[in-house]
C-alpha cells in the first residue's frame, strides 16, 4: 500500500497548495468586497485583547502577535485590518458601531496611519485616548509594466500620473527620466484606495506639500476624490492585487504589499531633487529628518528636506485608551506595547518597515507608562 | 331478501361535507393565500425599507444623483451617472453575447441536429454553467480570460482605435471582460428557456411548414422562430435581469472606475459592484446614498421588466395571433 499512496498524497497535497493559493487569491479579491474581518481567529486564552485599524502596518502586527503571544499563553491579541478611517471609528465607539468586525464585541485598541485630528479626540470622551508610533513606513508606487523592472519618476511625473494628466506610458515626462526603457504603448491606469485610508492620507499629504495645485485641486484627505480615471479598490492588499493584475497599472500601498507580490517600485524624486529608491535606509532618513517631535507625538513629514530621504513616508499610531478600567487587560496591553517599541522594532525593520529613531521610542515608552 | 349492498356508501358520499372538510379547505386555501401575499409583502417591504432609508439622500440630491458623475466621499456629494451607464452598456453588451449564443444554442439543441441523447447532455452541461459560483467566474475572468483578450484588445486599439468601441487598450479589469463573463454567465438561462419554448410548439407546425415547400433554415428562421418568440423574449428579459444584478464577478471584473466611456477596454463600474464594494466602509450619508443606489438599481430592474412584458406581449399579438 505504502509505496502506493505515496504518490496519491503528494498529487493531493499540491492540489491543497493549489486551492489554497485559489482560496488566498480569492479572499484578496473578497476583501475588496467584504467587510475584512475575515481574518479574525477564535481564541481559547482566558483574556482576549482585542484591535481594528488600519490595513499599511497589518502584516507587522500580525507577525508581532504570533511573536509575542508565545510569551504570553494566557492572553491573545487579535488585530483586524479594516483601514485606518473606521479604525478611528471602532476607537471612538468602543466597537465596531455596525457591528460587523469581531461581531460587534467590544475593542481594547485601535490603528490609524492618520493621527487622529482635534476633532477626534474631542469626542474620545473621559477615557481619554494615547497616540503611540509604532513604527514607520514608505508608502511605494508600485506598477505592472511588462519588461520595464526599472522605472524613475520625477515629481512632474507623479503629479501627471495622478492628477489624470498622463494617459500613455510614453508621455515625454516619464519618458525624459527612463532614457533606456522602450516603454510599451499602454495606458497609464492609477490605482487608488476607495475606502478610508490612512495610506492615502499620507500619500494626498505629500502629493499637497510637493504640487501646489494639488493643495487646491484634490487635497488631502483620507479619502478623496481622484482626478482621472482611476481604479478605486479597497485596503492596501486590494490595491496591491489590482496592480498585479492590470498592465500599465500603477498604484501606492505600504512597501510590504509590493514586496510581497513581487511588484517593481518606482524610483522617487525628493525634495532636494534626487532620486531615491524605496530602501530601509532612505526610509529612516525621511523619518530622522522630522522636526521637533510635540508632546502628542503627532509627527508628519510630508515632504522630507533630506538629501538621501525617500520623499513619501508616514507613522502608524496605535491608538489606546488613557485609562482602562479592566487592571489586567491595561497590564497585559501595556507589556506587549511597550515590547513592540523595543523589541518589536528589529522585526518592523526586517519586514521592510522603518524602524522608530530612538527619541520617538524614548517619548512613546513614557506615554504607554503613564496610562493607567 | 338480501339488502341493498350501497345504501350506506351511497349515503355516505353524497352527504353534505363535514365541517372538518370545510376548515380543511378553509385551511388550504388560506395557506396558499398566505403564502402568495408573502412574497408581495416581502417585496413591498424591501423597497418601503429601500425608500426609508434613501430617504434623506433622495431629499439631500434629488435628481442631481441620477446624473451626477462624482462619488466624493469628503465633500459629500454623490452620484451614480457613471454606475448606471456601466450597469446598462455591460448587461446590453452581455445580452447581445449571450442572449445570440443561447437562442443559437437552443435552435441547434431542438430542432432535429442532434440525436437526443446527445442534445440532452449537451443541455445538462449548458446548464451546469448555471452551478458555477459567480467568484470563481471572477476569478476565471482574472486569471485566463484578461491575459487571453489582452493582446487583442491592443491590436483593436492600435489598427481601429478611431472607432470610440475600441479607444483604449485594455489594461486589465475592464468592460470587455467583465461583459463576457456576464454572456457565459446569463447563457444557461437564456438557452434553457428558449430551449422550452421551442420544445412547446406543436411539432405539425412544423410539419405544415415543410409540407408547403420551406427548407431547413426558412422553417427555423420564418416559422418557428417567431412561434416560439414570447418565450425566447422572456428568456432574454430574463438573461437581462440577472446581468443587470450580477455583483461578485462585476465587482472583481469591471475595473471600479467612476468614468462613463464608450470604449469596450475601459474600466467602468456598475451600481451592484458600487454597492457591494462601497458599503463595508460607508459613513452615515454614504449608505443613504448607496440606498439611492440600490433603489435606482431596483427601478432599472423593474423597467426593464415590464418593457420585455410590453415586448412580449406585441409579440404574442403579432406571431402567436392571441390577443
Amino acid at each position: 500500500m505504502y509505496p502506493l499512496d505515496q504518490p496519491r498524497v503528494l498529487v493531493m497535497q499540491s492540489l491543497r497548495g493549489f486551492s489554497r493559493t485559489l482560496v488566498v487569491s480569492a479572499a484578496v479579491l473578497l476583501v475588496a468586497c467584504s467587510s475584512g474581518d475575515d481574518t479574525v481567529v477564535e481564541n481559547t486564552a482566558e483574556l482576549v485583547i482585542r484591535g481594528a485599524g488600519a490595513t499599511f502596518p497589518e502584516p507587522l502586527y500580525q507577525k508581532w502577535i504570533d511573536s509575542y503571544d508565545e510569551q504570553t499563553p494566557n492572553v491573545a491579541f487579535e488585530y483586524a485590518g479594516v483601514g485606518s478611517g473606521k479604525g478611528i471609528a471602532m476607537f471612538l465607539a468602543g466597537k465596531d458601531p455596525a457591528g460587523e468586525v469581531y461581531g460587534g464585541a467590544e475593542i481594547d485598541y485601535g490603528a490609524s496611519d492618520a493621527a487622529m485630528s482635534d476633532a477626534d479626540l474631542e469626542q474620545v470622551g473621559e477615557r481619554g485616548a494615547v497616540m503611540v508610533p509604532t513604527t514607520g513606513g514608505m508608502v511605494v508606487l508600485a506598477y505592472n509594466l511588462p519588461g520595464v523592472d526599472t522605472l524613475t519618476l520625477s515629481r512632474e511625473a507623479i503629479e501627471g500620473i495622478f492628477s489624470g494628466e498622463i494617459k500613455h506610458w510614453q508621455d515625454e515626462r516619464i519618458t525624459a527620466t527612463n532614457p533606456d526603457i522602450d516603454f510599451p504603448r499602454r495606458a497609464v491606469t492609477p490605482v487608488v484606495r476607495r475606502d478610508s485610508s490612512g495610506t492615502t492620507y499620507i500619500i494626498t499629504s505629500h502629493f499637497a506639500e510637493a504640487f501646489p495645485a494639488w493643495r487646491d485641486g484634490p487635497g488631502v484627505g483620507k479619502q478623496i476624490d481622484w482626478p482621472g480615471s482611476t481604479m478605486a479598490v479597497n485596503y492596501n492588499e486590494g490595491v496591491a492585487q489590482r496592480v498585479n493584475i492590470t498592465e500599465g497599472g500603477i498604484g501606492y500601498m505600504e512597501f510590504q504589499f509590493a514586496k510581497r507580490l513581487g511588484l517593481p517600485m518606482a524610483t522617487l524624486q525628493n525634495k532636494t531633487g534626487g532620486y531615491v529608491a524605496p530602501t530601509a535606509a532612505a526610509g529612516s532618513a525621511a523619518l530622522g529628518s522630522a522636526p521637533e517631535v510635540p508632546e502628542d507625538l503627532r509627527v508628519f513629514v510630508p515632504d522630507p528636506p533630506d538629501a538621501d530621504a525617500y520623499p513619501i513616508v508616514g507613522y502608524t499610531w496605535l491608538l489606546l485608551y488613557q485609562q482602562y478600567p479592566h487592571a489586567e487587560k491595561r497590564d497585559a496591553l501595556k507589556d506587549a506595547v511597550l515590547w513592540s517599541l523595543t523589541q518589536g522594532q528589529p522585526i518592523a525593520e526586517d519586514m521592510g518597515y522603518i524602524p522608530l529613531p530612538a527619541d520617538m521610542v524614548r517619548l512613546a515608552r513614557a506615554k504607554v507608562e503613564a496610562i493607567q | 331478501m338480501a339488502s341493498n349492498p350501497f345504501t350506506e356508501v351511497v349515503t355516505k358520499i353524497s352527504k353534505a361535507p363535514s365541517s372538518g372538510e370545510y376548515a380543511a379547505d378553509k385551511l388550504l386555501r388560506g395557506i396558499v393565500w398566505a403564502c402568495a401575499a408573502v412574497i408581495l409583502l416581502l417585496v413591498a417591504y424591501i423597497v418601503f425599507e429601500l425608500g426609508r432609508q434613501a430617504f434623506p439622500a433622495i431629499i439631500r440630491f434629488g435628481i442631481d444623483f441620477l446624473i451626477g458623475t462624482t462619488w466624493d466621499v469628503q465633500k459629500q456629494t454623490f452620484g451614480i451617472l457613471p454606475e448606471i451607464w456601466g450597469t446598462l452598456f455591460s448587461s446590453l453588451l452581455a445580452l447581445l453575447l449571450g442572449g445570440g449564443l443561447g437562442v443559437a444554442m437552443a435552435i441547434f439543441l431542438t430542432q432535429d441536429f442532434l440525436d437526443d441523447r446527445v442534445s440532452n447532455v449537451f443541455r445538462t452541461v449548458v446548464e451546469m454553467l448555471a452551478a458555477i459560483p459567480s467568484v470563481v467566474y471572477g476569478l476565471w475572468g482574472i486569471y485566463v480570460l484578461i491575459p487571453l483578450i489582452r493582446p487583442a484588445s491592443q491590436w483593436l486599439n492600435e489598427t481601429l482605435g478611431w472607432i470610440p468601441l475600441f479607444g483604449t487598450s485594455l489594461s486589465g479589469p475592464g468592460m470587455a471582460p467583465a461583459a463576457l463573463v456576464l454572456a457565459v454567465m446569463i447563457l444557461p438561462t437564456v438557452a434553457a428557456i428558449s430551449v422550452d419554448a421551442f420544445r412547446r410548439v406543436p411539432y405539425k407546425v412544423k410539419e405544415a411548414a415543410y409540407g408547403m415547400g420551406t427548407t431547413r433554415w426558412e422553417a427555423i428562421l420564418k416559422v418557428m422562430l417567431p412561434t416560439a418568440s414570447s418565450g425566447i423574449l422572456a428568456a432574454l428579459v430574463l438573461g437581462f435581469g440577472r446581468a443587470l444584478g450580477e455583483t461578485m464577478a462585476l465587482a472583481m471584473l469591471i475595473g471600479n472606475s467612476n468614468q462613463i466611456s464608450l470604449s469596450l477596454f475601459a474600466p467602468a463600474n456598475t451600481l451592484a459592484s458600487l454597492l457591494a464594494s462601497s458599503f463595508p466602509e460607508a459613513g452615515p450619508l454614504e449608505v443613504k446614498a448607496l440606498m439611492y443606489a440600490a433603489l435606482a438599481l431596483l427601478a432599472i430592474t423593474l423597467l426593464v421588466n415590464i418593457l420585455g412584458l410590453w415586448v412580449m406581449k406585441a409579440a404574442t399579438r403579432k406571431f402567436e395571433g392571441k390577443a
